[in-house]
C-alpha cells in the first residue's frame, strides 16, 4: 500500500446506510412471511439446511444450543389452559430480517458483515474473527457460531454424505459467525444471467430455498424495488414502508384495522427486510 | 498503633531494606510463585484444549455468545485503574502517603491490563486472525470497521498498555541506579544498568526527571478515564436491554476504581508480608486506602443505585425485564451476593478498629473483588438470557470448566507477572520514601524550631 493510497479520501469506501442515504437502484430484496399459512412443518428449515450446507450437530450439541439452523420454526403455546395433546400452539418461522440499518453492522470491529447495494446483510467468513459481538447486538439472535469445527471433525456430514453438498455455498470452518444470506447463491446467479441477457432479474425468476420448499406458500420473496413485483404489492397492500420509523400503518390506526403487515421490533429502527402478516385464525390443534 | 514510617525510619537505612526484599523474600514467596504457576498452567491447559476443539467446549451457545471472558476482561481491565489513581491523580494531589505503595500498584495496573489482553484472545473464535482488528496498512486495503466499540477498546487498551509501562518505567529510573549500584556482579547488575539509563542523579538529569515523569502522569489520566468508559461503550453503544445505559460509563470507572482499590489492598497485605515491608507499609498507609476504597465504594454505590432507578423509571419493558430477572431470576444469588459484596461489605471499613487490623481488611478486600467481578458477569450474562426476543428467554447456559479453568489461570497470570516483578525490581520506590521522610523532617524540625522558640520567649518573659 502506497503513501497516496494511504491519503486517499476514503471515506467514498465507508458502508452507507441505504435507509438514510440514496435509495435502492435496481434492486432491494425483501420478504413477507404470512403466519396464518405457516403450519409450522419445518420444511423451509430443513430446506435450507439442504441448500446452505448447514452442519447438523446432532443431539447433544442442539441441546446445549450450539446448533446452526439458519431458518428456525418458533413454537409458541397457547395459553388458554388445555393440556397438550388439545393445546394449540403458533408458529413464527425466524430467519435473519437482512435489516437495512443492521445492529450487527455496526459494532463488528473487522467490518466483516456489511450491507450490500442490493440491501443485503453480508457475512465475509474470510474476515470474521469470531468476537461475536453481532450476535450479541443482535435483537432476533438470529446468527451463529461455529463452536465446534463442524465440516471435518464432528462427523456433521458421514464421507458418503458430502456428495449432497451444495458446491455454490462454501462451508465455514470454526469460530466463524454465519447467518442466512437470503440464498445469496441463487441471487447472485439470477442476476449474472439476466446481466448477460441485458436486463434486471423477473419478478418470481428466483426463489429462496425456503420458500421453494414451503407447501402452503407462507413465503414471498422479491424485488422491493420493481413496484409490479408480488412482494412490492403485498409491502405496499399491508401500507408496509421499509423506512418507516417505530410504527406502521397498522400500529398507527385505532381500534384495530384489516391490516396485517408489520415488521419485528420496528421501535428499535433496525429496518427489517421481512414483513409477517398476523396470524387471523384460531390456532390449529 | 505502630509509629508513622515518616518519623521512625533512618533515611539511610531505606535502600538496604528496598534492596534486600530484591534478595531474600520469606519463603511464602516460593509457595506463592509455585501455586500461581500451577494454576497458570491449568489455564493454558484449558486454553489449548479450546484452541484445538473449538470454543463449543466452553459450553457458549448461541443467543448466550459472551460468557466469563468478556465478564473478566472488564475485571481486569477495571483493576488496572487505581495504580494510575495513586501514582498520578495523587501525585498531582501532593498527597505523600502514597510514596510507598504507588509502585506495586502501578506494577498491578501493567500487570492486569496484561492479563485483560490476554482475555480478548482467548474470546476470539479465531484468534489466528486477531491481527484483522489492527489498523495496519495492506495490500487489500481493508481496514477494521472504525465504527466498532471492540475496535476502540483494542486501541484504548493498547496506548493505556504502552502508556503505563512507559510510566512505570520512568518512575523507576532513579532506583535501578540505585540498584545498579549496589548489587553484586551478575546478569541481574547487567540488566540494571542498561535500564537505568546511565543515571547519575545530577541536577539537570533530576529537573528532566520531573517534568518528564508529570507529564506523563498528566498523560495517563484521561487515559485511564477514557479506557474504561470505552469498555462500557462495548455495552453503553449496543442495544440490548440491559447494557443500553447511558450512565455506564462513569459506573465503569468507578467500579473499576473500587476493584483496583480493594485489589491494591489485597497486595498490599501480602507484599508487607513476604518481602518484609512492615516498616514502610505501615497501618497508617493502610487506613488511608482504606478510607479512600470507601468513598469510591459510596461512589460505586450511588451509580448502581443510579443505573437500576433509570432502568426502573425508564418505562423500557425490556430492560426492566432484565432487572426483575437480574433480582428474581436464576442469576439471582449472584446478583444479591454482588449488592452485598459490594455495597453492604464496604461499611466494615467504617470501623475504626477493622481500618488497621490486616485480617479483616484482607477479607474485606476479597469480598469486594468478588463483589466486583460478579457485578462483571451480571452485566454480561443475564442480557442474553432475558434479552429483547422472547423465544430465547431462560436461555442459562452454565460456564463449564474450561471456562473457569481459564480465569482461573488468569489469576496465577496475573500472580506470577506481579510477583516476579516485585522480586527482580524494588516494589517500594527508594527515592520517594527518602523525599518524604526528608519533608517530614524538615517539617518536624520547623515545629521543633517553633516550640523552643516559644520555650525561649516564655523564658525569657518568666526571667523578667
Amino acid at each position: 500500500m502506497s503513501v497516496s493510497n494511504m491519503l486517499e479520501n476514503w471515506s467514498k469506501f465507508r458502508h452507507m446506510h441505504p435507509v438514510d442515504d440514496k435509495p435502492h437502484e435496481e434492486y432491494k430484496w425483501a420478504m413477507s412471511i404470512d403466519l396464518d399459512a405457516c403450519s409450522g412443518c419445518n420444511a423451509c428449515s430443513v430446506a435450507c439446511y439442504a441448500e446452505n450446507n448447514l452442519p447438523v450437530v446432532g443431539k447433544q450439541k442442539f441441546d446445549a444450543g450450539q446448533q446452526m439452523h439458519w431458518m428456525r420454526i418458533e413454537r409458541y403455546w397457547d395459553d388458554d389452559g388445555r393440556e397438550f395433546p388439545d393445546q394449540g400452539a403458533q408458529f413464527l418461522p425466524m430467519l435473519c430480517q437482512q435489516c437495512e440499518a443492521a445492529p450487527c453492522e455496526t459494532v463488528c470491529p473487522v467490518g466483516a458483515t456489511n450491507h450490500t447495494a442490493d440491501g443485503l446483510n453480508s457475512q465475509v467468513y474470510n474476515r470474521c474473527i469470531g468476537s461475536r459481538y453481532c450476535s450479541a447486538n443482535c435483537p432476533f439472535k438470529v446468527r451463529y457460531f461455529n463452536w465446534y469445527d463442524y465440516p471435518t471433525t464432528d462427523n456433521v456430514w458421514p464421507a458418503e454424505m458430502t456428495q449432497q453438498l451444495n458446491p455454490d455455498v462454501t462451508v465455514r470452518g470454526k469460530g466463524v459467525m454465519e447467518k442466512c444470506t437470503f440464498c445469496v447463491q441463487r441471487l447472485e446467479r439470477a442476476k449474472n444471467n439476466a446481466r448477460t441477457e441485458g436486463r434486471l432479474v423477473h419478478d418470481g425468476e428466483v426463489q429462496t430455498a425456503c420458500q421453494q420448499a414451503c407447501p402452503t406458500g407462507a413465503i414471498t420473496f422479491g424485488n422491493l424495488v420493481e413496484p409490479e413485483s408480488k412482494i412490492a404489492r403485498q409491502w405496499a397492500h399491508q401500507q408496509v414502508e421499509l423506512a418507516a420509523r417505530d410504527k406502521q400503518a397498522k400500529d398507527e390506526q385505532e381500534g384495530g384495522s384489516d391490516l396485517r403487515g408489520y415488521r419485528i421490533f420496528e421501535e428499535l429502527r433496525a429496518y427489517p427486510s421481512v414483513m409477517y402478516l398476523e396470524r387471523v385464525r384460531e390456532s390449529a390443534i | 498503633m505502630e509509629k508513622d514510617i515518616r518519623e521512625s525510619i533512618e533515611w539511610a537505612k531505606i535502600n538496604g531494606d528496598v534492596l534486600k526484599s530484591l534478595e531474600s523474600p520469606r519463603p511464602l514467596f516460593w509457595v506463592i510463585l509455585v501455586v500461581a504457576l500451577s494454576m497458570f498452567g491449568v489455564g493454558v491447559g484449558c486454553e489449548v484444549y479450546q484452541y484445538q476443539i473449538g470454543m463449543g467446549v466452553a459450553n457458549l451457545n448461541n443467543p448466550q455468545v459472551w460468557g466469563l471472558y468478556i465478564a473478566t476482561f472488564i475485571f481486569w481491565i477495571g483493576m488496572s485503574h487505581s495504580g494510575t489513581l495513586l501514582s498520578a491523580i495523587l501525585h498531582l494531589m501532593h498527597a505523600d502517603w502514597r510514596k510507598p505503595i504507588y509502585r506495586f500498584a502501578e506494577a498491578m495496573t501493567t500487570f492486569s491490563l496484561m492479563t485483560a489482553g490476554l482475555f480478548v484472545m482467548v474470546h476470539l473464535g479465531r484468534l489466528w486472525q486477531f491481527y484483522y482488528a489492527v489498523p495496519y496498512p495492506n495490500e487489500r486495503w481493508v481496514w477494521p470497521n472504525f465504527q466498532s466499540p471492540l475496535l476502540w477498546d483494542a486501541m484504548a487498551i493498547f496506548t493505556y498498555l504502552s502508556s503505563s509501562v512507559i510510566f512505570l518505567f520512568i518512575g523507576m529510573i532513579p532506583d535501578l541506579a540505585i540498584c545498579r549500584d549496589h548489587l553484586h556482579p551478575g546478569w541481574r547488575k547487567k540488566l540494571y544498568t542498561v535500564l537505568a539509563l546511565g543515571w547519575e542523579g545530577t541536577d539537570r538529569q533530576w529537573r528532566n526527571f520531573r517534568v518528564t515523569y508529570l507529564t506523563v502522569a498528566c498523560f495517563l489520566i484521561p487515559l485511564a478515564v477514557s479506557v474504561h468508559s470505552i469498555v462500557a461503550s462495548d455495552f453503553a453503544m449496543s442495544q440490548q436491554p440491559g447494557w443500553h445505559v447511558t450512565s455506564f460509563p462513569p459506573y465503569f470507572v468507578a467500579g473499576a476504581l473500587y476493584s483496583g482499590c480493594a485489589a491494591i489492598i489485597t497486595l498490599f497485605v501480602i507484599l508487607r508480608y513476604v518481602f518484609k515491608f512492615e516498616e514502610y507499609m505501615t497501618l497508617p498507609i493502610l487506613k488511608k486506602i482504606v478510607r479512600l476504597t470507601f468513598a469510591i465504594a459510596m461512589v460505586w454505590t450511588y451509580l448502581n443505585a443510579v443505573e437500576f432507578a433509570s432502568v426502573w423509571y425508564s418505562h423500557d419493558e425490556a430492560s426492566k425485564a432484565v432487572l426483575i430477572q437480574k433480582a428474581t431470576g436464576i442469576y439471582a444469588p449472584f446478583w444479591w451476593m454482588m449488592n452485598f459484596c459490594g455495597s453492604v461489605v464496604p461499611f466494615v471499613m467504617m470501623i475504626k478498629r477493622f481500618q488497621t487490623s490486616i485480617p479483616v481488611m484482607f477479607a474485606v478486600s476479597l469480598l469486594l473483588n468478588l463483589g466486583m467481578w460478579l457485578e462483571r458477569w451480571m452485566i454480561v450474562s443475564p442480557t442474553f438470557s432475558h434479552g429483547y426476543y422472547p423465544y430465547l428467554w431462560d436461555n442459562n447456559q452454565w460456564p463449564t470448566l474450561v471456562q473457569w479453568g481459564i480465569v482461573f489461570g488468569s489469576f496465577g497470570w496475573f500472580t506470577l507477572l506481579f510477583m516476579g516483578f516485585c522480586k527482580l525490581f524494588p516494589s517500594v520506590s527508594m527515592y520517594e520514601v527518602k523525599e518524604m521522610v526528608y519533608h517530614r523532617s524538615l517539617a518536624n524540625k520547623h515545629v521543633e524550631q517553633s516550640l523552643t522558640m516559644n520555650v525561649n520567649e516564655l523564658e525569657e518573659k518568666g526571667a523578667h
